[in-house]
């Protein structure tokens, strides 16, 4: 990994259409950039798609993909961020060895210090939940080692901007009022 | 109670409501449907049919360039859509419309690896402005009239509408209303009067201005503005390949092409200039050199209506989205009147150097028993073919050379693979050019390379006795890669040396007149027999192999630094 680069979010708001999915990978491996994590789902506006990736690059390139992105006919929007300007979260599962769990007393103090949750304890597997950021769910990923950990996932981030201006909102107003149909 | 009709009909329907007046096509098992429509709607939808799916692309991208109207293709499933891939790739590099529907498999029977299925939809949208797969009846019109929105405004590219076989043959109710509006796409940027009137300062306060004219000033019809701003404030314009035409070669301000293969002028003073518009260009690589040496002296302003160009290659100072000819009318009053002289005639000057050094020989020789060049079969030919002639060309050294020696008179005069150099390209072109413009002399430069990859088309110019006049500059070789070879890898001609068929043979077998010339004393009156011939026509000239095209910028090298032959360069005496 290359420390010169910036992690960035890149929120991009869609028709629901077939396919988009695949023009946004194309325009990031086209240009050698490893997205490393996606997140799709609905938004507050209905009918249109979120997806939010995040990448390492520097802050050129990102102007070009953003460019790229937005020319798909079928995107709305897409916008660049850094860390500072988002409210974010990743969810990570960790399924542990319910044994190991109970043979120390530790778990209890680490789930609390982790603000991690139980979600299901059989007598072989326990589930843990987190939800934080990328070092946190990884702080505990390196605390829950030792109990064994038997399957780990962690989602892609899904985000929220700091801003008070809804940009995507605005945008379709202002293409509302273009609209010779209506 | 509303008339139902087929999905097939309903796309043949709102082919004819927005006035198409050909469908270049081939057909096959899963679109037979829609031709078996077609057959009804010949008096208004005049089909053609090429050789190969490729073929009926380029055709519909000759056609599309000349007309400015989106070319149409309509062709079967699987193998007939990946052999529209070129075709795809060229149209999207070179902003040319076209809407293509391809058969598709019935929906029922998608990812079951079917009888002629592919993944038109993941294998075409890296290379279209948007594809669409229907899959009901009731989305052909609304899909059809989007298609014909986005392949022909902004900036226009081509569209796939992968059309499965079962949306074909159900029903839908008739009805068509052409698109106006999409809301995620802004087809018509809004200029802004305030970056106009910046651009205007920096061309009043700039001493050596100077345009870059590229194809969207075609694509525009900005053709009159670009020559009233040029001449309101005096300043000179160089174009790139594309953009030839735009403002006719013989116009004083016109300065020559940009490039690797370009004049003299534009390209020394492109590291001169003191202020560079480019308008509706992309700042190829094989205009610009490598980037760090390019124009650094200069401020840069960019006028485009695609937004992702600017800063993509170049970093520029001011960047104007939106119509060229939008732009440069609002740009128009706002400019001083001025005179240039002395940096308009450096130009001259160092294009007279060009012509005493390169065009002297490569487009002027004199010995009558030696083979004519490829230079001066471009000068020639132009010269016999009069005004308004379209110069449609391969790829390779026919494709340079006849762009540096024809006069364009009038616009859209060229019609050229630039971005994507697609060998093939230039004979189905010139047949979907002349099918656009039958009214003007279209003359295709070609070379015994690229003419083989899509001959085939000598058939269709047979079926329908298109009367293309071809100009098949024959070396025997891949004559450009040899060029390279010889240049930059010691002579070493590896798999550049063709055994060539007897192309007078194989015109013969097509029913077509054709005529060979082996001398430069011969060349005239050949000439004189393809202008004048009512009928497509070829002519073969066989020249040297060793013939190369000059001056050249090398892979690597700044745009200024200009070879003149294998040993020198140019070097300006100020």
């Amino acid at each position: 990994m290359n420390n010169a680069l910036t992690l960035y979010t890149i929120s991009v708001f869609s028709e629901n259409h077939v396919g988009l999915l695949t023009q946004l990978s194309n325009i990031f491996t086209r240009r050698c950039i490893n997205i490393e994590s996606v997140t799709a789902s609905a938004c507050s506006v209905p009918n249109i798609h979120k997806i939010t990736l995040t990448c390492r690059s520097t802050a050129e390139m990102m102007d070009k993909v953003i460019k790229q992105i937005e020319k798909r006919i079928d995107v709305i929007r897409a916008f660049c961020y850094v860390d500072s300007e988002l409210v974010y979260q990743e969810v990570a599962l960790y399924k542990i060895s319910t044994a190991k769990m109970l043979a120390e007393n530790h778990v209890e103090r680490i789930i609390r210090h982790y603000g991690a949750r139980i979600l299901d304890i059989t007598p072989e597997y326990t589930v843990i939940e987190k939800t934080g950021h990328n070092d946190e769910t990884e702080a505990l990923f390196a605390e829950l080692k030792r109990y064994d950990i038997k399957q780990f996932v962690r989602s892609g981030r899904v985000a929220i901007t700091r801003s008070p201006i809804e940009h995507v909102d605005e945008y379709l107003a202002r293409r509302q009022i273009m609209n010779p149909e209506k | 109670m509303t008339e139902k009709i087929t999905g097939a009909e309903a796309l043949i329907r709102g082919l004819a409501a927005e006035n198409t007046e050909l469908v270049f096509g081939y057909p096959g098992g899963y679109i037979i449907p829609v031709f078996d429509k077609l057959y009804d709607f010949t008096d208004r939808l005049r089909p053609i049919l090429t050789r190969h799916e490729q073929g009926a692309m380029h055709a519909a991208q000759g056609y599309a360039r000349v007309t400015h109207r989106p070319g149409v293709v309509i062709v079967t499933s699987g193998p007939a859509a990946t052999n529209l891939i070129t075709g795809l790739s060229d149209a999207m590099m070179d902003s040319t419309p076209l809407v293509v529907i391809t058969g598709q498999a019935p929906s029922s029977m998608l990812g079951t690896d079917a009888f002629q299925e592919t993944d038109v939809m993941g294998i075409t949208q890296p290379v279209t402005k948007w594809s669409f797969q229907i899959r009901h009846a009731s989305q052909v019109s609304e899909a059809l009239a989007r298609a014909f929105h986005i392949a022909s405004t902004g900036r226009p590219g081509p569209v796939v509408l992968d059309f499965t076989k079962d949306a074909q043959t159900g029903l839908t109710e008739a009805g068509y209303e052409p698109c106006r509006f999409i809301r995620s796409y802004i087809s018509h940027p809004e200029v802004n009067q305030f970056d106009v009137k910046r651009l205007a300062e920096m061309i009043n306060h700039a001493e050596r201005p100077m345009i870059l004219a590229g194809q969207g000033v075609t694509i525009s019809e900005a053709e009159t503005e670009l020559k009233t701003l040029a001449e309101k404030a005096d300043i000179p314009v160089a174009s790139t390949l594309l953009g030839l035409s735009a403002l006719p070669s013989g116009h004083p301000l016109f300065k020559g092409m940009l490039g690797m293969h370009g004049n003299f002028g534009p390209n020394i003073n492109t590291n001169r200039a003191d202020l560079i518009i480019a308008v509706g260009m992309r700042f190829d690589d094989r205009v610009t050199g490598p980037t760090d040496s390019y124009a650094t002296q200069a401020k840069i302003a960019h006028i485009d209506i695609d937004e992702s160009e600017f800063n993509k290659n170049i970093r520029v100072d001011l960047k104007i989205h939106g119509d060229a000819r939008e732009t440069l009318a609002a740009l128009i009053p706002l400019v001083n009147k001025a005179c240039h002289k002395e940096w308009n005639e450096s130009f001259d000057i160092h294009n007279a150097r060009e012509h005493d050094l390169i065009a002297r020989e490569a487009a002027y020789g004199t010995d009558p028993d030696k083979a004519p060049t490829m230079g001066e079969t471009a000068r020639l030919v132009s010269e016999a073919a009069g005004e308004g002639a379209i110069l449609v060309t391969d790829v390779g050294q026919n494709q340079m050379l006849s762009s540096r020696y024809f006069r364009f008179t009038a616009p859209r005069s060229i019609i050229t693979s630039g971005g994507l150099g697609t060998m093939g390209f230039g004979l189905p072109a010139a047949i979907g050019a002349k099918m656009g413009a039958p009214h003007r002399g279209v003359y295709l430069f070609t070379g015994d390379g690229g003419l083989q990859m899509t001959i085939q088309e000598l058939g269709t110019i047979m079926q329908y006795g298109t009367p293309v006049k071809i100009i098949l500059l024959n070396n025997n070789f891949l004559g450009n890669v040899r060029q390279w070879q010889s240049l930059f890898f010691n002579n070493r001609f590896s798999l550049t040396e063709m055994v060539n068929p007897d192309f007078g043979k194989l015109c013969d077998a097509y029913g077509i007149e054709s005529v060979s010339v082996a001398t430069r004393a011969e060349l005239p009156d050949a000439i004189r027999r393809l202008v004048d011939s009512p009928r497509p026509m070829l002519l073969n000239v066989n020249i040297d192999e060793t013939d190369m095209v000059f001056p050249m910028t090398p892979p690597g090298a700044a745009v200024d630094f200009i070879m003149i032959n294998q040993a020198e360069t140019y070097r300006p005496e100020s």
